[in-house]
Formats: C-alpha cells, structure tokens, sequence
C-alpha cells in the first residue's frame, strides 16, 4: 500500500501529558515502535452504517484514552465484503505494514478467514462485527477474541427472554439458507426450553425476495403472539416495513427480529419499527458509562447514524487490547500475538461500554444481553431514544455454554 | 495460415506469423510480459500479483469466446468460482495435492461447460448471454444450499498444500512461481487455440456464421469445443484463487464476478491477446489500492469504465495496438 494512498491515524503523538503522580507499569512508556491496529470493515456496503465511519472514531476514542500508556496508530480499509479482498488486505498488513491487531471484521466469510491467517501469522484477530459463533466454536483458535454477540445470543435472548416476557407462541419467517435454517433452530430451541412453543414457519427464498406480504399473511393467520425473523439485512427491514403496512402492531403481534442494529432502526424510522423486539450487548441510553462512551464517539463523527453495539466493540476491544499491550511492552506484544490475547483473557475487562466483564478460554468476550422492544415515535423523546428494555441477561446465561462449542482449545 | 484480413483488423508486414504463432510485436509484448512477471515479485506484494495473474487467467478464457468466437457469455462466475469450491474441497478434504485439486476443479468445470454450453450454443445474441447468465445463478443457488459449499461463510482454511507431494507452497514466493507457471501455460496454450487452424474457424464464425456453415464446418461443434475449453481454463483459474487465499467463497460464483471478466475484458480490448491481461491487472488494482477509499471503488470503476466506452472503444490494449499498427 503506497504511503498517499494509506489513511493513517497517529494517535497520541499530540496528546502526551503523562500525570506526573501516575506511576506506569515497567517497560509501558508511550515510546517506541507503536502498536498498530487495522480496521478491516464494510465501509460502503449494506453493513456500512453499523460499522463504518462510527467504527473508526470509536477505535480513535480507545487509541486517545490508551496514549499516556502506549502508541497505537490505526490503519482503516474497505474489504468490500469480498473475502478476497479482505484476505489480501489483512496479508499485506500482516507481511508489509506491521499490523499487530485487525478489529471488526463484519462479514462471517470475511472473519473465519481473518482469524485463520491470523493464527498462521501469529497476530491478533478481533471480531466486534461479525455473527457466527463458530468463531469461539469449531474455528476457534488462540489468536482471535470474539467480542459484542454471536448467533447463540441473538437466538438465546430474543427466543429465550421473549417468551418469559409473554410471547410464547411463534412462526418464523425464515430466510432460506444456512444462515437462516441456524437462526430458527437455534431460537426455536430456546422458545421450547423457555416453555413457548412454535406454531409454524415458512421459508423464504434467498436472495431476492422482495415481496413478503404472503408470508406475513400466513403468518398472521397462525395466530402465534410472535413474528420471528430469522433473516438479515434488507429481508428484515423489506418484512419490518410490510408488516407495519398490514397493521400487525396493532393487532397486539410482536416481530421479534434475530439480527437487527440500532442503525436499522435509525433508518426504518420509529412509525414503521416501533413495536419490535430485538436483542444487544449494548444500548446507549442504559446508564451514565454507556451514554458518555456514546457521546466521545458521536464526537468524532460528522453524521447523525447511533452508535451501534459495534461501535462499542470497537472502542472496548480496542481499548482492552492496547491495555494487554501497554503491560507487556509494546515490543513484546508486536512479537507474539497469541501472548496478547493470553493476557487479554487473563486480565478481566473494564470500559464504559459494557461494564465488567471477562474473556473466555474460547475467546468469547462475556458481557449481559439486553432484550429490546423499539419504542413508538409517542414514547420517544429525542435524537436516537429508541429502546426501551425487556430483559436482562447475565453473561453466564447470554453465551453458549463453554463446553457445547466443540472448540478444541477447550478439551485440551 | 494467411494473414487475417477480418474487419477493423490490420493486416501489416510486422504480423507476420513467426515463432509458436507469434508475430514480432507479440513477441515483443510477451517478453516484456515474462520480464514483468518475474520481477515483479520483488517490488510488488506477492499474494496481490497472485490475484492479478489468476484474474487475468480468467480473463483470458473469457476473452476467448467474447474476442475469438463472438459469444458473450454472462455466466462465467459457475466455471470460476465451482473450479474454486472444487479445488478447496479437493485440497482440504480428500487430502489431494494442489496441481490434482486444480486438475479436479478444471475438469468439472471443464463437464459443466460441456453441459452449459450445449445448452447456450444454440442460441446467439442476448439469448446466448441470458441463456448462460440464468444456469450460472442455478449454480449460484445450489452452492448458496449445499453443505459441501459451506453456504455463506465459504470453505476457510484450504491448505495450499505441497507441489507433487515434494515442494510446500506454504511460503508465498513458492506459490507466486507456481501460479505464475499456471498463468504462462494457460496463457500460451490461449494464444496456440487461437493462432490454430482451429481458430481460425472460430474467427470465421465470429465474422460470418452462415458462410462458415457453407464451406461445410459444424458451427455448433467449433463453438462448443471452444465453449468447454473456455470453462475448463475459467475452472483452472478459480482453483489457482481458492489454493492461493485458502478460501472459496459465494462471491466468485455471483453474477458480479461475470461481469467483472466482461469488465477486464472490455477495458483491455476484446479481441486481443494482451487485452485481459491488462484489463485484469487495472481492475484488480483498483480494488486493492483503493480499498482505502470506501464507496468510491465502485464509482471509481463504474467512472472508468464510461470513459473506456466512450472513449477507447478498442480497449487500453486494443488502442495501443491501433497506433502502433500491429496485432496485439
């Protein structure tokens, strides 16, 4: 990557008053070879609001609060959702430019191949995007940490808490692909386990469906108290936005979505969500910590997208990650990636956005779910109030069970 | 074999027909192609000149049939990115090396080809381009659902394996020889199929399919034969791109990987021998280098390619050539 063409972010070359009082750990100086961070997203296609220019800011934000302690400069490129083109970037990061750590990563496609190369290389891969919980499963490995949610907790909070909130009867509407098939079990399961029960489902063609009135239609007639979506992207908001022209709301059906950010609603706009049921790790407006996080990182920014759970993730995982390094010494965390993320799980975390929390031996980032229900345009009172909340889930109770992921650094 | 006086093409001195069917100034433009191949390497990142070549292969067998025999296929993505799901499998599954797993995935690209083009060869035009387009998304589908496939996350992890058992490919400079070693012989065996006496027929029927039905060839056997080695070659590229990233993924079987080898083809210059090669190399590049800049990429491209229409209407490639006066 040519020198004019590389957006690079020195952070912490203005800001070095290191409080004289402050006693740092040996070998923690901010001097020497600084750590660098790529941030490999989707900065153009449909996961551009979710992650995009916020994610840039939040990892900005970390990289500021983390300079008395240690330099970090941050590299930041489009993989265009083409794992190719994601591979070839991370390579020539890895082999050319130095780069210790890769954060966010989207695309599942994009971050099981991320994660791989990471290993081989000996670096450090950070997923705050990206869905499938087979990151922490059968791909995991020592050099990647899964951080915000997966697959397991979508499907767990929304099926599992949804029904102890009163929704006990479902239809899915599901998108018909592997990604889609999982989702339903996945949550099907739960809505059993919490004693609901599954009335029906239908699948929908994938790609290209547009047209779901049919199916919303059938699933109205099956009389369930809930709606799933199993689906992503723009088959949730085409279902979101044609449920609320059939009035479904009204008739007291709830849509539970499986996969659904803020910036989705930010974009439906609250006349046509409202009413919908979604799960995140995080929310801006759930206390004093997460609504200050949210306003350093809305600080960097020039637009008006909320910031989303990957967002949060992008300013914790980072900021935990550079405190992993600082006590190392940045020398001995650019030699040895696995060393890092053996810290990272080592030491318990603590930030702004998600609280307390810890990492797992499979990488999994613990943190509470939180359980939504989008607000009506009535109940809102400002710029980006959208959810209030349902349920809480305790980290143990959000993630897969330790032992159920079949990741082989657990057995051994 | 005469020189070609087909039309828009120029017949001078220089394209005299000399050594393995290149005239000078191939020969020229070859030379300075191997120059640059073999020491661009050392200045370039090789997994990206990697992606370049492999590109460029597939290019290369698309130009085959839009430049040589006048068939626009829209559907090259089924050969390509199947070539890849079936190397990936192949190397990471059954355990094969990689020159068998490309081998496995040329040869069923090189059937499915046989069976597509079968199909499309009856028809020409838009139909022939709709006809293809239509079975590449059946084969988008069926590797969106089947397990082996891996749906949307793709097959991760393809070892590259070892060359013959012997030479590891692991060490990237190892993998560039080989790819380029694929690359060269696909591309010369390219050039051998079109300075043939068999394609010359196929530039016969490019030209005037009629008239070559009434010197008494079978039209719908020449351009089957150049459909299913067109395929096979596709097929061999996207095995190469799958052992090179060790990935195969949704996205080389999705239509917008057909349209990108229109795309090279057109902006190198349909026709040439050259052309995707470069084509090829300005799209890739562009990709890669601009990754930095977001949602301009596209419009980058969509920018470029406009300009290339309008204004080279013979491609980068196929413009130099006019200037020059020679055959490219």
């Amino acid at each position: 990557m040519t020198e004019t063409s590389r957006r690079t972010v020195l952070a912490g070359a203005g800001a070095l008053p290191i409080a004289a009082g402050l006693a740092l750990p040996r070998g923690a100086r901010a001097q020497g070879a600084p750590m660098k961070i790529g941030l490999l997203s989707d900065m153009s296609g449909p996961y551009r609001d979710l992650n995009g220019p916020n994610s840039i800011a939040a990892a900005r934000v970390a990289i500021q609060e983390m300079a008395p302690r240690i330099n970090a400069e941050l590299l930041v490129a489009d993989h265009q959702n083409r794992p190719d083109v994601g591979v070839n970037i991370t390579r020539q990061w890895f082999d050319r430019d130095g780069v210790d750590m890769v954060l966010n990563l989207a695309a599942s496609s994009v971050a099981l191949a991320v994660s791989d190369l990471a290993r081989e290389r000996n670096k450090v891969a950070i997923a705050t995007s990206t869905a499938t919980s087979d990151l922490t499963g059968r791909a995991c490995n020592a050099n990647t940490i899964h951080w915000v949610y997966d697959t397991y907790m979508l499907a767990k909070s929304t099926g599992g808490a949804m029904v102890r909130a009163g929704g006990d009867t479902w239809f899915f509407i599901t998108a018909d692909y592997a990604f889609g098939h999982a989702l339903e079990r996945d949550t099907a399961n739960f809505v059993r386990n919490a004693g609901g029960r599954v009335v029906g489902a239908v699948r929908t063609p994938f790609p290209g469906t547009t047209d779901f009135s049919s199916f919303l239609l059938q699933a109205q007639a099956s009389r369930a108290k809930v709606i799933g979506l199993a689906n992503a992207g723009t088959d949730t908001t085409n279902c979101i936005k044609q449920a609320a022209e059939f009035g479904l709301a009204r008739r007291g059906i709830k849509l539970a979505s499986m996969l659904m950010f803020i910036s989705d609603v930010h974009a439906l706009g609250l006349e046509t969500a409202q009413g919908l049921v979604c799960s995140a790790s995080y929310y801006w407006d759930l206390n004093d910590r997460t609504r200050a996080i949210a306003r350093r990182i809305r600080a960097g920014v020039n637009n008006d997208t909320p910031v989303t759970m990957a967002h949060a993730g992008d300013y914790s995982a980072t900021l935990h990650y550079l405190k992993a390094a600082a006590e190392m010494g940045a020398a001995a965390a650019k030699a040895d990636g696995r060393a890092v993320v053996a810290r990272m799980k080592a030491m318990p975390t603590s930030d702004d956005a998600f609280g307390e929390g810890t990492i797992r031996a499979d990488g999994r980032k613990m943190h509470p779910a939180y359980l939504f229900e989008v607000k009506s345009p009535a109940e809102s009172r400002g710029q980006h109030d959208y959810y209030k909340l349902l349920q809480t889930s305790a980290a143990d109770d959000a993630f897969r069970p330790l032992a159920e992921g079949g990741c082989a650094m657990v057995r051994s | 074999m005469a020189s070609e006086t087909t039309a828009g093409a120029i017949a001078s001195p220089r394209d005299e027909i000399g050594f393995w069917g290149f005239s000078k100034p191939q020969l020229a433009a070859l030379a300075v192609l191997i120059a640059f191949i073999a020491v661009a390497p050392y200045f370039l990142y090789p997994v990206f000149l990697m992606k370049l070549l492999c590109f460029a292969l597939f290019a290369c067998a698309f130009n085959l049939l839009i430049g040589y025999v006048g068939l626009l296929s829209f559907g090259h993505a089924a050969y390509f990115g199947m070539g890849g799901y079936i190397a990936g499998h192949t190397a990471k599954v059954w355990g094969l090396t990689p020159e068998l797993a490309v081998l496995a995935g040329a040869a069923f690209a090189c059937v499915q080809g046989w069976i597509f083009g079968w199909i499309a060869i009856r028809r020409q035009g838009i139909y022939f381009a709709m006809i293809t387009l239509a079975l590449a998304q059946m084969v988008y589908f069926f590797c969106l659902q089947a397990p082996f496939t891996g749906g949307e996350d793709g097959i991760q992890a393809i070892p590259r394996g070892s060359l013959f058992g012997v030479i590891s490919l692991e060490p990237d400079m190892t993998m560039y020889w080989f790819v380029a070693a694929v690359f060269l012989a696909g591309f010369l065996f390219i050039h051998r199929i079109i300075h043939s006496p068999y394609g010359q027929v196929l530039k016969a029927i490019r030209e005037n399919e009629p008239r070559a039905t009434s010197l008494g060839y079978r039209t719908d056997d020449y351009k089957l034969v150049a459909f299913i080695l067109s395929a096979t070659i596709s097929g061999v590229a996207g095995g190469v791109k799958s052992l090179v990233f060790g990935i195969a993924t949704l996205t080389d079987v999705f239509w917008a990987m057909s349209g990108e080898a229109v795309l090279m083809t057109l902006v190198g210059g349909i026709g040439t021998v050259f052309g995707p090669v470069v084509g090829a190399a300005v799209i890739v590049t562009m990709q890669n280098y601009l990754a930095e800049m977001g949602a301009w990429v596209t419009v980058i491209q969509g920018v470029i390619f406009v300009i290339i229409v309008l204004a080279f209407r013979r491609g980068i490639v196929g413009e130099i050539a006019n200037l020059l006066r020679v055959k490219l």
